[in-house]
């Protein structure tokens, strides 16, 4: 694996100056949360990811964004997830673009996304557990189009996006891959009723009731019944990203720790001294190192087109899902009565861990999935 | 075609016409190893071939100077030539404490005398180094050693006891630290090097639970060693130690791969507790994997922080004990045979015993988790 290149290193600078300046805990999720707002993030602050590029590093430079990749995308939410910045980044910028990428949707909502007008998000999750295989959503033929009927949960921001990419199915039964379809579905279609969820991060995550809702053929994204290679990479996006996120929220969790390891006094000394706590924090120091690693790696592999990238995702996955819930735990528990209080920023670490961890897959479903690539 | 594809393709051509077949097969045992040494049986004509068309490259040592036996390659070509290796399976032509510790200390240590005389002999496999390090009352507070030296104006005299010294019993020369002052702990501790045949030496092995006997107890009776076989100045061998130490844990970390594939692809586990278990612990080990080579690739570029052997060393061996536990639960009852030829002379559960050291030699676990915290977290009081 080689290092970040110079223009990789440059990103990563302007992404943690940005982030650690305007994406800060006080300035954006506690004063969201608040003041209750309804979207869970600040629409001003994703203006100014547009206005640095960031919401077009997955897009095409031949359709006005960045061409780059997996990595760069990873680069951006490290310092994303180590200052737990509410955004749609991930879902819009990230995920969704690969959901649509080369189809006449692109056309119609890269601009959106590059400007920081639009938001996307993505509806998979039938039930309390992220199964993509399990899709039933129902979409039947009707005239030249589809009527949905069914469910989703789980769809972050989709009480703010303007479009939501749909898993439905239109053939085949639930635990096929065939028979999947992607469909782009406007928040304010006819017979879809949206319920926007808090969470227990403060982020908004949408539960969705489609009755009888009647799309047009050319809601169809890509290839009718072939869905499954689109959600597939549009999931490897998200759960690469997610990972990437997961590890700046460990590191960001681990440094505010140290931090008071270091100030700490009890028994009349820095509880830093205490080697009970000092090989705790340096098992979860080598743990968080090796999760950066395996999400790069997989970030590497997607970019290059590998066919272990899809090993190298959910490996990323459950990894960093561990480690960043390690790194919370071990916060709260380390910062002792504090820790426990909501003044204090270190609880908001363990809440986001909550739902990033849950986020396209937990660990027990991507260690299950690299039981099944690996062939046991 | 760039520099780099001709020069795969010049590695592939040699590798071609060079590594014996025999060479290509995995590796079974540690009896085929090649160590090399004075006394060096070669286990067969192939290994024999295989070590001296290496070492007449210099690639036993691909990126050493040449100047010193090694074949001076730049890291990219170092790596093409690790790729082309692994691709045909071949075997490395050479293991040794010469190459994965004394080498790395004299090139950064030695004198311009010291690396010309040493050095070349260690790359053509010639002479076969073992550590003397630990004492028996010196394990994990290693800077508190008493084996003395004693300066006798153009000679050392050195007299005390090491343990834990590997294969001293087969090695010809050891590298070992000796107290040259009691003035100070670290500030009294020298780095020097000597023939095992040298009067006054010898070696009693140590037999471990796993049945074998990979380590000595080293004895030293009135040796006299020559005034100039020191490495870096008197009483600054912590120093060398130090540095020697951070590429004992970095090769040991390398435990940490196993051998490369999945535990669960080989095991097949049926019971889905232990499947959840083992899956667990391949996302662990191939997430290692990927560390590994990050750490490898910022090692070299100088951007690994120098105490992170120590991260790695500490990650590897504890993954290494868990993958023989679960190889151990996965085996059931054929992994407790001892000695049939059905278990290949009880390979889990020697392994497994064997691997309970792993996080114990080279500084334990706990040794390494307080670097860490002091070194790199800057820890108070650590």
């Amino acid at each position: 694996m080689s290092l970040l290149t110079d223009d990789q290193k440059m990103l990563q600078e302007t992404a943690a100056s940005f982030l650690a300046e305007e994406g800060s805990i006080a300035k954006q999720l506690r004063h969201w949360r608040d003041i209750a707002c309804k979207d869970g993030f600040g629409h001003g602050l994703w203006k100014q990811f547009a206005d640095l590029g960031l919401t077009g590093i997955c897009i095409p430079e031949s359709q006005g964004g960045m061409g780059m990749g997996a990595t760069e995308a990873a680069l951006v939410l490290e310092e994303i997830g180590r200052n737990l910045t509410p955004s749609p980044f991930l879902a819009t910028a990230v995920a969704t673009p690969r959901a649509i990428e080369g189809t006449g949707h692109a056309d119609r909502w890269y601009p959106g996304i590059l400007s920081g007008e639009s938001v996307l998000a993505l509806a998979v999750d039938e039930g309390p557990r992220h199964a993509p295989q399990r899709t039933a959503l129902e979409a039947k033929r009707q005239g030249n189009g589809f009527v949905l009927n069914g469910s989703k949960q789980f769809v972050v921001q989709g009480g703010s996006a303007d479009m939501i990419v749909t898993a439905a199915r239109t053939a085949g039964s639930p635990g096929e891959t065939q028979g999947i379809t992607l469909f782009a579905v406007a928040r304010d279609a006819k017979g879809l009723e949206v319920e926007n969820v808090a969470l227990v991060d403060s982020s908004k995550a949408a539960r969705l009731t489609f009755a009888g809702v009647e799309l047009d053929a050319d809601a169809v994204i890509g290839e009718v019944d072939q869905g499954w290679q689109r959600l597939n990479a549009a999931l490897s996006a998200g759960r690469a990203g997610a990972a990437a996120e997961l590890v700046g929220l460990a590191s960001g969790a681990s440094a505010m720790t140290l931090d008071y390891l270091r100030q700490r006094k009890q028994f009349g000394r820095l509880i830093g001294e205490f080697q009970a706590l000092q090989h705790r924090a340096a098992h979860l120091y080598a743990e968080i190192e090796i999760a950066r690693a395996a999400a790069l790696k997989a970030a590497a592999l997607l970019d290059a087109g590998d066919e272990r990238s899809e090993l190298y995702v959910s490996v990323a996955k459950a990894k960093c899902s561990d480690v960043a819930s390690l790194a919370v735990r071990e916060g709260v528990q380390m910062h002792g009565g504090i820790g426990m209080t909501d003044e204090h920023d270190i609880g908001l670490f363990m809440k986001r861990d909550a739902v990033l961890g849950e986020l396209f897959g937990d660990l027990y479903y991507h260690r299950s999935r690299v039981a099944e690539l690996s062939g046991y | 075609m760039t520099d780099l594809d001709a020069f795969r393709s010049d590695v592939r051509d040699w590798l071609e016409a060079n590594c014996p077949a025999e060479m290509r097969q995995p590796i079974r045992s540690e009896a085929d190893v090649c160590w090399g040494g004075r006394n060096w049986n070669f286990q067969s004509d192939s290994q024999r071939q295989w070590l001296d068309a290496t070492a007449a490259r210099g690639w036993t040592v691909p990126d050493w100077p040449k100047d010193y036996g090694g074949g001076g390659l730049a890291a990219d070509e170092a790596r093409v030539l690790k790729e082309e290796m692994q691709r045909i399976g071949a075997r490395p032509p050479l293991t040794s404490f010469g190459i994965s510790m004394l080498g790395p200390a004299l090139l950064h240590f030695g004198t311009e005398e010291q690396k010309r005389h040493y050095l070349p002999q260690i790359a053509r496999g010639e002479i076969r180094w073992c550590q003397g390090y630990s004492e028996p009352g010196a394990g994990s507070d290693l800077a508190g050693l008493q084996t003395k030296a004693e300066d006798k104006g153009d000679h050392w005299v050195v007299n005390g006891q090491k343990v834990w010294t590997s294969y001293a019993d087969k090695a010809d020369w050891i590298f070992c630290l000796v107290r040259t002052s009691t003035e100070a702990k670290q500030g009294g501790i020298s780095f020097l090097l000597f023939d095992m045949e040298t009067p006054g030496v010898s070696t009693k092995p140590i037999l471990l639970i796993s049945g074998s006997s990979p380590f000595c107890e080293t004895f030293f009776d009135d040796v006299k060693v020559p005034k100039e076989q020191i490495v870096g100045e008197v009483n600054r061998g912590w120093d060398v130690a130090k540095y020697l130490l951070g590429h004992e844990r970095e090769m040991i970390s390398g435990m940490g791969l196993g051998g490369g594939g999945s535990l669960g692809a080989a095991m097949k586990p049926a019971d889905p507790f232990l499947r959840a278990e083992i899956a667990a612990f391949d996302v662990d080990a191939l997430a290692f994997a990927a560390m590994s080579e990050r750490f490898a690739a910022m090692w070299k570029a100088g951007e690994a922080h120098p105490a992170s052997p120590s991260m790695m060393k500490y990650a590897g061996t504890e993954l290494n004990k868990r993958r023989n536990e679960l190889a151990m639960a996965a085996g059931g009852s054929d992994a407790l045979e001892w000695d049939s030829d059905r278990s290949k002379k009880g390979r889990p559960s020697r392994d497994w015993l064997r691997s309970k050291g792993n996080s114990i030699e080279g500084g334990t676990s706990e040794i390494q988790l307080g670097i860490v915290a002091k070194h790199i977290l800057r820890l108070p009081g650590a």
